[in-house]
């Protein structure tokens, strides 16, 4: 570690904070799995990137497993039923958004027999070339599951070609309440040791870190014990801290390299995969099966069975909430991932997607709505910044419509973990700030490019109008000159019939 | 004294000689921001200002006689871009931004006399005689410049719906 390092990180040693975990008793309850629910209701577009592209007809029988959307350009990822049944409808539901506004889906009418489709899998998955190994998940429809759902073949593929040398395996699952990645290494470490080998051996990295917070010691023990047998995985306790489980946090803390504020992880060598994504790859890989359902944490103080369950992608968060025998109190907070991250849910028809990692409804005691009051300025939000940002600096300029000023400032490199409203003393709604100015600039960029495209089309037209003028005048010119020959040619034989008479 | 006064005379003949022969060659051509606000306009000479086009409103914006906020189809996008480049203090959260408009064809009334597609600045119209016409959603900049043309008023101005990729997080009430 260099000289800079280490000032950094002594330096930057106070970041994040501390809220109260709440993960148990919802972590400690075993695993329950959700009856298939009469309907599912598949959005088209679960991941960041492009919409899927439907394949299926209205009224088209589909068995579980088979791709119901293509992915449509460079980022994007396939949809497949998640229950065999038939298409009813290829409409829209609301989306698990705090808009509630509505998203392409398609509604797909269970059969009751859960009957999957010819799958392909794999014996020896280290057999395969990595770049198949890519595609292969990218067939699968595999997203990153920690909650930012990116797909995960592009990522797969994109450190293959940048030769990174570390995998890091994302177990921090920072965010209170959740558990389902606790869940998921206590019950399922083998396999999920399983999918970092065949991670490692699709980008070529030599070295996987497995990254825990040490608040999950039963997760830690047992995936010490699964990966004892291969030297290349080391499991690396990580002090429980939020957002230990923000890539570029969990980087830092486990390789002491930080990455560039416009980079990605790979400009300091390193991918990182959360381990419920890597399952996937390993089902995908493994058993041909495709991301159909997840794990979930359903947790809050109004939910009266709190745990962990598997649901099918598709369901309906209000069918979810009925299975785990629905509310003890009416939540005074409904959302969807965790309470620092989470998106609020407008009602509760909405379906789970393949990022969805926690439904929590929160009591009112655990609700602490309270207008907010003016920056005193004491400077809590700068010492819990992640980023080293300046948070009450950039939420005074985007108050006042300061959009560059903003970006001066950072806004560009915030992560929105959270932290900072967390903190403020003053309840000041630091992220909606930044997400509002976040929103308010790409709408400008977009209608910077339109304006471009507009100029574009109307030169385009102007030229059009100037060429067919031209060529106008000189059809014209043409038939007036053919006309001119006529005449002419017609002229001298008149003169010598004339003569000849 | 004589020395002092015909050194100066001399210094400002010649100074002042240079100064109008500078003034003859090294002139421009009207404005030179004229073409640079123009530039930042959205080109199609929709006409919705009310100026002869956008050279026209690039013209009135810097003399002030129009608002920097008056380019509908540019919207609050444009508006900043302006009032940047000619450093003009704009408080744009009280512009009413309506959100993005297209134009679209009532299918049933249209009768195909193709009107409308020769007053569309980008070309976004499509149809010909006797053929019903439909509107591009990409290229139609909401200009409305159809609007008036159409004989069977069925041409009208939709809002573009908002889309989950389009929403935008409203600012925090509190300020």
């Amino acid at each position: 570690m260099g000289f800079m390092e280490r000032f950094v990180s002594k330096l930057g040693s106070h970041w994040g904070v501390h809220p109260d975990d709440r993960k148990r008793p919802a972590a400690d309850a075993p695993v329950r799995r959700m009856p298939m629910p009469a309907r599912l209701y598949v959005p088209l577009l679960q991941h960041i990137g492009t919409a899927a592209r439907p394949t299926v007809l209205v009224g088209q029988q589909v068995l579980k497993g088979q791709p119901v959307a293509e992915p449509q350009g460079m980022v994007s990822a396939a949809i497949h039923a998640p229950t065999s049944g038939t298409v009813v409808a290829i409409g829209e539901i609301a989306a698990p958004h705090p808009s509630g506004l509505p998203l392409a889906a398609v509604t797909i009418e269970a059969d009751g027999e859960d009957r999957w489709a010819d799958l392909v899998g794999a014996s020896d998955p280290f057999a395969i070339d990595p770049l198949e190994i890519g595609k292969r998940v990218a067939r699968a429809g595999v997203v990153g599951m920690g909650g930012a759902a990116f797909p995960s073949a592009v990522k797969l593929t994109g450190s293959l070609r940048a030769k990174i040398a570390t995998l890091i395996v994302n177990g921090g699952e920072c965010e209170p309440y959740l558990s389902c990645d606790d869940r998921l290494m206590r019950d399922r470490a083998a396999e999920v040791v399983d999918g970092i080998r065949i991670a490692l051996h699709a980008t070529g990295a030599r070295v996987a870190l497995v990254g825990i917070e040490d608040n999950k010691p039963e997760a830690i023990a047992a995936m010490s014990r699964a990966a004892e047998a291969y030297g290349e995985i080391k499991v690396k306790p990580v002090p429980a801290r939020y957002p230990m489980g923000s890539e570029k946090q969990l980087i830092l803390t486990l390789t002491g390299r930080e990455v560039p504020a416009t980079g990605r992880p790979s400009d300091v060598g390193v991918l990182v995969h959360n381990v419920g994504t890597l399952v996937a790859v390993r089902e995908a890989i493994r058993f041909g099966r495709p991301l159909v359902s997840r794990l979930i944490t359903l947790n809050g103080g109004a939910m009266r069975a709190p745990g962990n369950i598997e649901v099918p992608i598709g369901a309906l968060v209000e069918e979810v909430v009925a299975f785990a025998n629905g509310f003890k109190e009416a939540p005074a907070r409904l959302l969807m991932g965790g309470p620092m991250m989470g998106m609020q849910l407008p009602d509760l028809r909405v379906p789970v997607v393949k990022g969805t990692s926690g439904i929590l409804a929160l009591g009112a005691a655990e609700v602490a709505e309270r207008e907010p009051a003016p920056c005193i300025r004491c400077g809590s939000c700068v010492r819990a910044c992640p980023v080293g940002l300046l948070p009450l600096e950039m939420a005074h300029r985007i108050a006042s419509a300061d959009f560059s000023g903003a970006v001066g400032l950072g806004l560009k490199d915030c992560i929105a973990c959270g932290c900072c409203a967390y903190v403020c003393p003053a309840r000041i709604p630091l992220v909606q700030y930044f997400n509002h100015a976040r929103g308010e600039l790409a709408a400008r960029e977009r209608a910077k490019l339109r304006a471009e495209a507009a100029r574009k089309l109307a030169a385009a037209r102007a030229e059009r109008i100037e060429r067919e003028a031209r060529e106008k005048a000189e059809a014209a010119a043409r038939r007036k000159a053919e006309r001119d020959a006529a005449r002419k040619a017609a002229a001298p034989a008149t003169t010598t019939e004339e003569a000849t008479a | 004294m004589i020395a002092a006064i015909l050194s100066l005379t001399l210094l400002g003949a010649a100074l002042g000689l240079l100064l109008g022969i500078a003034g003859r060659y090294l002139a421009v051509e009207g404005n030179p921001l004229n073409a640079e606000v123009e530039a930042l306009l959205p080109g199609t000479n929709c006409g919705q200002c009310g100026f002869p086009g956008c050279a026209g409103a690039a013209a009135a914006i810097i003399d002030n006689l129009a608002p920097a906020t008056c380019c509908p189809p540019g919207g609050k996008a444009v508006a900043a871009a302006i009032a940047e480049r000619i450093g003009l203090a704009l408080d744009l959260s009280g512009v009413a931004d309506q959100g993005p408009q297209i134009a679209t064809v009532s299918e049933e009334i249209c009768i195909g006399c193709c009107r409308c597609l020769k007053v569309c600045p980008t070309d976004a119209i499509v149809g010909a005689a006797k053929q019903i016409h439909n509107v591009l959603r990409e290229a139609c900049t909401g200009c409305a410049a159809c609007i008036e043309r159409c004989p069977t008023e069925a041409m009208s101005m939709r809002p573009v719906p908002v889309t989950l990729q389009h929403w935008v997080w409203p600012k925090p009430a509190f300020a």
